[in-house]
């Protein structure tokens, strides 16, 4: 449940989100942090929007955070995602937002604030993506 | 006080609205601007300044040479989607206060069902301009619809406030009752129930069924502004704009909008209604009828609450009590919204508050001083002369 069905297409990839998708490739989810105040963003901009440094380095996140929102796309049916998946807002522990998928959970069971972490799958051309299921323990 | 109320809107124009126009989006755009030109008295020859969306696929020097109009003096667009449709209008008035224009025509034409699907799934990059920008940070997880970006943030507020997918029925048919004697609109002549709500299929559950969403139309909705002291000796009453403003703090997006700290609250429309209200000296008691954006139906409650109608929390209960329906204390969506009438964008919502303060709407309310119109990111109130 939660997995689309088959190989996701590769995701488009710019100047500024591959650091993102090359993490990605290696099991890591990752976000840009300022490297002149160190804060961190998300979704990536080439532009701290606090200090407005250009220059930026990758963080390496722990991968787990909780569920803010949480919907299931029914119609039209989203090419590639022919079966059920759960789409979702992700707070992640570092304070950054990220929409992913949650898996291996039916959707009445989940529940507000529930805490989730990261895994990968394949998609098309060597890609992985980050999706979540209830995290361990 | 803002410099806005020396503008008025001195007419509106239309195409049918359909599900195949049967013609050029261009064609769409001429017609209903040559419409409202019609409706106030002016010809072509009297526009000096053309306004639209980004997202119009229609060039203004198109329109030009369809129209004849003699030369232009002033040309923009505005962001945002249909958030910033009120915004078209605010920065036509704008423009006209500022002297770079005396005639400014303002449309919206499009066959978004006929020639394209809006409501159909994003899979590509997208044309720039649609005020979406986060889209490749969703399409990769499969949410890649309006109404799914929508029912994101929806989930939210309705789990916070226990607002279940049958509570938003009561909003769709209160939306199609007020079409049901328009013969613009779909939803003339046809009324829905609480089953035929339920028995519609989902978009996205459990947020959205069918029926709490807009259709996707064909048709063009235009609008003619100049200045106040012109418009007195056109063909229409004027319709005074007597504020607009635009609000989009920091990190907002049109509608993939997932990176605000609560989506509980519409702080778009909370701080861009505070300016209409600073601009005019108005507050939410001194409006007397609302056209508010329902692409979608869950966020008719974030704007009810977001313009002070009512508490945070509290605006199911407020349509609940009937304040919305044409003899409550603040009719919404007289025409049948976008849900009711159709999508051309949000302007034929804002043709509707034009219509309620001229006196002319089908579902006429009486004694309307202000009406406002609220498209999220941008919003005007429309007043009597």
């Amino acid at each position: 449940m939660g997995e689309a069905t088959a190989l996701r297409a590769a995701p488009w990839v710019t100047r500024d989100s591959e650091f993102f998708w090359e993490a990605a490739r290696r099991e890591e989810l990752v976000a840009e942090r300022c490297a002149d105040c160190g804060i961190l963003r998300s979704p990536p901009r080439p532009m701290c929007p606090h200090c407005n440094s250009v220059a930026r380095e990758t963080q390496v996140l722990s991968g787990r955070g909780s569920i803010y929102t949480w919907v299931i796309p029914r119609y039209p049916v989203v090419p590639g995602f022919e079966g059920t998946h759960i789409v979702a807002v992700i707070d992640l522990e570092e304070g950054i937002r990220l929409v992913s998928n949650i898996c291996e959970i039916a959707y009445e069971d989940i529940t507000a604030d529930m805490p989730v972490e990261v895994f990968f799958e394949p998609m098309q051309d060597g890609y992985k993506i980050p999706l979540f299921r209830p995290a361990a323990g | 006080m803002g410099k806005l109320d020396q503008v008025a809107v001195a007419g509106i124009g239309a195409t049918e609205f359909s599900k195949n126009s049967g013609r050029s989006e261009i064609q769409l755009a001429a017609e209903c601007v040559k419409a409202a030109l019609d409706d106030a008295g002016l010809t072509p020859q009297d526009v000096d300044g053309m306004l639209t969306f980004t997202i119009d696929n229609n060039e203004d020097v198109a329109l030009v040479r369809n129209l004849g109009v003699k030369a232009l003096r002033y040309a923009s667009r505005i962001p945002h989607g249909g958030g910033g449709s009120g915004g078209s209008l605010v920065h036509a008035a704008g423009a006209i206060v500022a002297g770079l224009a005396d005639v400014v025509v303002v449309w919206r034409a499009m066959n978004e069902r006929s020639e394209y699907r809006f409501g159909q799934a994003n899979t590509g990059r997208p044309a720039p301009g649609g005020g979406a920008t986060n889209m490749e940070w969703t399409i990769p997880w499969g949410a890649a619809t309006p109404a799914c970006w929508q029912s994101m943030v929806s989930q939210r507020y309705m789990h916070e406030f226990g607002v279940t997918n049958r509570d938003l029925a009561e909003i769709s048919i209160l939306m199609r009752k007020h079409a049901v004697n328009n013969p613009e609109a779909f939803g003339y002549q046809k009324p829905i129930s609480i089953d035929d709500h339920q028995n519609s299929k989902w978009i996205i559950e459990p947020i959205l069924r069918l029926l709490d969403c807009c259709q996707e139309s064909d048709g063009g909705q235009a609008f003619v502004l100049t200045s106040l002291e012109r418009a007195r000796d056109l063909k229409q009453p004027p319709v005074r704009i007597t504020a607009g403003a635009q609000y989009v703090p920091y990190p907002v997006d049109a509608i993939t909008n997932f990176y605000q700290d609560d989506f509980t609250d519409m702080v778009t429309t909370r701080g861009m209604a505070q300016q209409l209200y600073e601009q005019s000296g108005t507050g939410p008691q001194d409006i007397q009828v609302a056209m508010l954006y329902d692409h979608f139906t869950p966020i008719v409650l974030q704007h009810l609450e977001a313009w002070g109608f009512c508490k945070r929390g509290e605006a199911m209960e407020f349509i609940r009590d009937g304040h919305c329906e044409l003899d409550g204390s603040l009719p919404v969506n007289t025409h049948g919204g976008l849900i009711g009438e159709a999508y051309i964008h949000g302007l034929n919502s804002a043709a509707e508050a034009v219509r309620q303060v001229r006196g002319t709407a089908i579902n006429q309310i009486a004694g309307v001083e202000h009406a406002a119109f609220s498209s999220g990111l941008t919003g005007v109130i429309f007043g009597r002369v």
